[in-house]
């Protein structure tokens, strides 16, 4: 299963396996990993599952669609490389994927 | 103190749970008054996604979010519940026993409900404005940091920020533009989700020079006393520089907190109320709490665990309500009382 890490505004890393087909929401969530809170449940309806992808990361988990990019202007300090954890796959190709999460979701 | 308003049952909380609360409780002749912090009724369902297709509530292989919130309208119609919409329930009195339970609970807009029972299906907890994380910030709320407009001639000749780029914000820049002696908006991009129409109007101020428009966010508010001088803004480009106001509207969005509920004497757990699994009860003898607000084991956060919540604690509410009568339990496609109080026979 493909490892994901997560990073908080702290520094401290936790890596977990996600399952292929679920989102990276998901995998924080079912592991117990702090700093994504998910409101919403997964509807993209919130942005309080905010990450930062690592720089070289972004290019294979990509750009977020129309409707995230609207959705991320709820979140604060938004960047370059902001996404909506509910809204990456978890994939093969995501193995090693490194995220970090904001100082603040809501 | 206000004039009490009294009814059987109290419900803290609009969203399907407590509008399906309203039919269980209507079925068994219990009046209801609903308070819902959101200025209309459907909770999570209606402000977070009511676009969103449902696929698991039974008897509807996909329905609306807000199609679900329309149909429960319609199914309570007949019990003529009172809604108090845009108040937000901040306190709550035991006055009874446990016997013999009444509660007292006052709205922050100074409304006070008394009633036999209370069902808090209050999901998530109330919805407030999402505070944009700036150190300090506190000190200049509701004084020169605003989550809403109450009052619009405060903003009379003042340097007035506006941040955000939906409807709330765009409104706001149109309607203050005539008050303020300047606007700014503060937006992290050069696209708006609010109306197009709004946008264009935007647009049209900026480039006749009447109010300015920057591409950045805001890193730090300066000032003192509750009174902002200047907020730092970190532009698109990088370049950070002190944009000099009087005031700050943010517009971010709504969170859901727990809120006063924590000080209402309830046990709680992780901020949920847990009850038992028979009755949906809380620590408080006539208190129920339905939905997501609450916990016991094997918990399922689902619409429709809720109606089932709600239907049973309906059952216990009927005893507290009318404690000298008897409950017969009936079904509405055969009970022609039933089918009166719905209004089809």
């Amino acid at each position: 299963m493909p490892k994901i890490t997560f990073i908080d505004a702290s520094g401290e890393a936790r890596t977990v396996e996600g399952q292929v087909g679920s989102t990276v929401m998901e995998t924080a969530l079912r592991n117990s990993v702090p700093g994504i809170e998910a409101e919403c449940g997964g509807a993209c309806a919130c942005a309080t599952c905010h990450v930062y992808v690592s720089e070289e990361w972004t290019e294979k988990v990509g750009k977020p669609s129309q409707m995230e990019e609207d959705m991320l202007d709820f979140a604060f300090e938004v960047r370059p490389s902001s996404r909506l954890s509910c809204q990456i796959k978890v994939s093969e190709e995501l193995d090693g994927l490194v995220v970090t999460t904001p100082g603040r979701q809501g | 103190m206000s004039e009490v308003l009294t009814t059987d049952v109290a419900i803290v909380g609009a969203g399907p749970i407590g509008l399906f609360a309203v039919f269980e409780l209507g079925l068994l002749d219990i009046k209801c008054h609903l308070v819902d912090i959101l200025p209309k009724a459907g909770g999570q369902c209606a402000e977070l996604y009511p676009e969103k297709p449902i696929y698991d509530i039974p008897g509807f292989p996909i329905i609306s979010a807000q199609e679900l919130v329309d149909n429960l309208m319609k199914q309570i119609h007949p019990f003529g519940a009172k809604f108090h919409l845009g108040e937000m329930v901040e306190r709550l009195e035991v006055l009874g026993t446990s016997e013999h339970p009444l509660f007292r609970i006052g709205t922050d807009n100074d409304k006070t409900i008394e009633a036999k029972a209370v069902f808090i299906a209050a999901g998530g907890g109330s919805f407030q404005p999402k505070r944009p994380p700036l150190a300090g910030l506190d000190a200049f709320e509701n004084t020169s940091v605003f989550y809403s407009v109450r009052k619009m001639e405060h903003f009379r000749g003042r340097r007035v920020v506006i941040v955000g780029g939906g409807d709330s914000a765009l409104d706001w820049v149109i309607n203050l533009h005539p008050i303020a002696s300047r606007i700014t908006l503060i937006h992290r991009r050069d696209a708006f989700r609010a109306a197009p129409h709004s946008v264009n109007a935007m647009r049209a101020l900026v480039g006749a020079g009447a109010m300015d428009f920057v591409l950045g966010q805001v890193t730090a508010a300066k000032g003192e006393g509750g009174q902002l001088s200047a907020l730092t803004v970190r532009r698109e480009s990088g370049e950070v520089y002190d944009l000099v106001c009087d005031d700050m509207l943010p517009f971010f969005g709504l969170t859901m907190k727990l809120g006063p509920i924590a000080g209402w004497g309830l046990n709680l757990h992780e901020n949920l109320i847990p009850t038992d699994t028979e009755k949906f009860e809380t620590s408080t003898p006539g208190i129920f709490a339905v939905g997501d607000i609450n916990t016991y084991p094997g918990k399922l956060k689902l619409i429709l665990c809720g109606f089932h919540e709600a239907a049973l604690a309906a059952q216990r509410a009927f005893h507290y309500v009318y404690p000298d009568k008897k409950l017969t339990f009936q079904y509405t496609t055969s009970s022609t009382s039933l089918q009166r109080k719905l209004g089809v026979a």
